[in-house]
């Protein structure tokens, strides 16, 4: 469970979002500048909130009235930002390992079968294409070994039938490897592919939050 | 002969001056270019004061710092380690003066990092340090490398600094500026002549690769 409770600003942006994630998957939906990165970036450690609180799973990242505030390197999140950022010096299969920690992370074959990264390991990241780099952002992330995933926009970057073909990645890291995910999205159709739950979010405020009733298939 | 040996002890001097700027000189170029920390605006000023300075008052202030009447020199004399009107005042002295280059060019290369990069190693698990050392500075490299090469060079021509706190001692302290100078003063024109194309085609390499370099860090 993900628990955030938080008050940030930014300049003469203020964003408060206080809200609780119980299921597998949460989008976070809503207009460019809602502050949904921002609620990224406070669960990653990356911006720090002036209070509130953060929990996960029980486990305290951020608590302004405990005085807690864990720097990033100890949160354990997988942050997938929107604009990628694979290390640009090092080749895919040294990008996949930079985040791994024995016993803490899934096995590694495992996350490269799941991808289809096989074939890339030894590829210049410059060299991939759009799609291919997001999958390996992704399995970057996940063989971090994350207690929750973040995904700012994972599919914006790639056109619609590359993002056909990219979802149910997302699918199966969330049925098989149980990491939580968040993720940011305008989409509707990847929300409701993917999501239980959406965060409304505007103008700096969780507006609601909608149980996702998927159709049995 | 003098020629050869003038200019080989300068740029064993200048190469040693380099390599004692570099460990300080990185880590203050991504102190400036990554951190807000209170001072921060005194260090880069005082880090740049020997660009502007006179060299010859930068000269003086070192001297009373390594003389032996002086704090640092007092401490180093205990340990038996004599500075000033030795070799290592040259290296001193050159280090002081290529310290500014070193840390301009190097702190424009870690600007140029994305923060993005370093932000999504700390949530793969990595410490600031590893994160330094395995994404800040390779991605940065090329500028690092320039600033050093500047540096060096500002080293191998240094000549205020150095007569102040290393004096011209023939075959102890004498660098290829000093030297000039010497040779000039005492009418050895020709000797003088051949140094200055010595300095001239040193300057010109050493110019000309940091330029590459930071062309190809820009791109």
């Amino acid at each position: 469970m993900i628990d955030l409770d938080i008050e940030l600003a930014q300049g003469t942006f203020l964003l408060e979002a206080r809200v609780k994630l119980v299921g597998r998957a949460a989008a976070l939906f809503g207009p460019s500048g809602a502050g949904k990165t921002t609620i990224l970036d406070a669960i990653a450690g990356l911006r720090t909130p002036r209070r509130g609180s953060i929990t996960i799973d029980g486990r305290s990242l951020f608590s302004s009235q405990r005085r807690v505030n864990l720097p990033p390197h100890q949160r354990r999140v997988g942050y997938v930002p929107q604009d990628v950022s694979l290390f640009p010096h090092m080749d895919v299969r040294r990008n996949l390992l930079y985040g791994r920690h024995p016993g803490i992370s899934p096995d590694f074959e495992r996350v490269v079968g799941m991808l289809e990264i096989a074939s890339l390991l030894d590829r210049r990241v410059t060299d991939l294409s759009g799609g291919e780099r997001q999958r390996v952002a992704l399995g970057r992330a996940l063989i971090s070994g994350p207690s929750v995933l973040l995904l700012d926009e994972p599919l914006a970057a790639v056109d619609i039938p590359l993002r056909r073909r990219i979802l149910p990645y997302l699918q199966r890291v969330r049925d098989e490897l149980i990491v939580p995910i968040i993720y940011v999205s305008h989409d509707r159709e990847e929300v409701d592919a993917l999501a239980d739950a959406v965060v409304i979010v505007e103008a700096g405020r969780v507006r609601g939050v909608e149980e996702v009733t998927r159709r049995p298939q | 002969m003098d020629v050869w040996r003038i200019t080989w002890f300068t740029v064993l001097c200048a190469a040693g001056a380099t390599a004692v700027a570099l460990p300080p000189g990185v880590v203050l170029a991504w102190l400036l270019a990554r951190r807000k920390f209170r001072g921060r605006a005194l260090v880069e000023t005082f880090v740049s004061l020997p660009l502007v300075m006179p060299p010859v008052a930068t000269g003086l202030i070192l001297l009373m710092l390594f003389s032996r009447r002086g704090s640092a020199g007092h401490l180093l004399e205990r340990i038996g380690i004599e500075v000033v009107f030795t070799w290592k005042a040259v290296v001193l002295a050159m280090a002081i003066m290529g310290l500014p280059m070193l840390v301009r060019t190097a702190r424009a290369g870690f600007e140029q990092v994305n923060a993005r990069f370093e932000d999504v190693a700390a949530t793969l698990g990595a410490p600031p340090a590893r994160i330094f050392l395995t994404i800040s500075l390779p991605l940065a490299w090329p500028s690092v490398l320039a600033g050093a090469v500047l540096a060096f060079a500002r080293a191998l021509g240094e000549f205020g600094a150095t007569i102040i706190v290393a004096g011209n001692i023939p075959g102890a302290t004498r660098t290829l500026a000093v030297a000039i100078y010497g040779y000039a003063e005492t009418g050895q024109d020709s000797l003088a002549f051949a140094l200055i194309l010595v300095s001239v085609a040193i300057a010109f390499a050493a110019l000309w690769t940091a330029n590459r370099l930071v062309e190809r860090s820009a791109t």
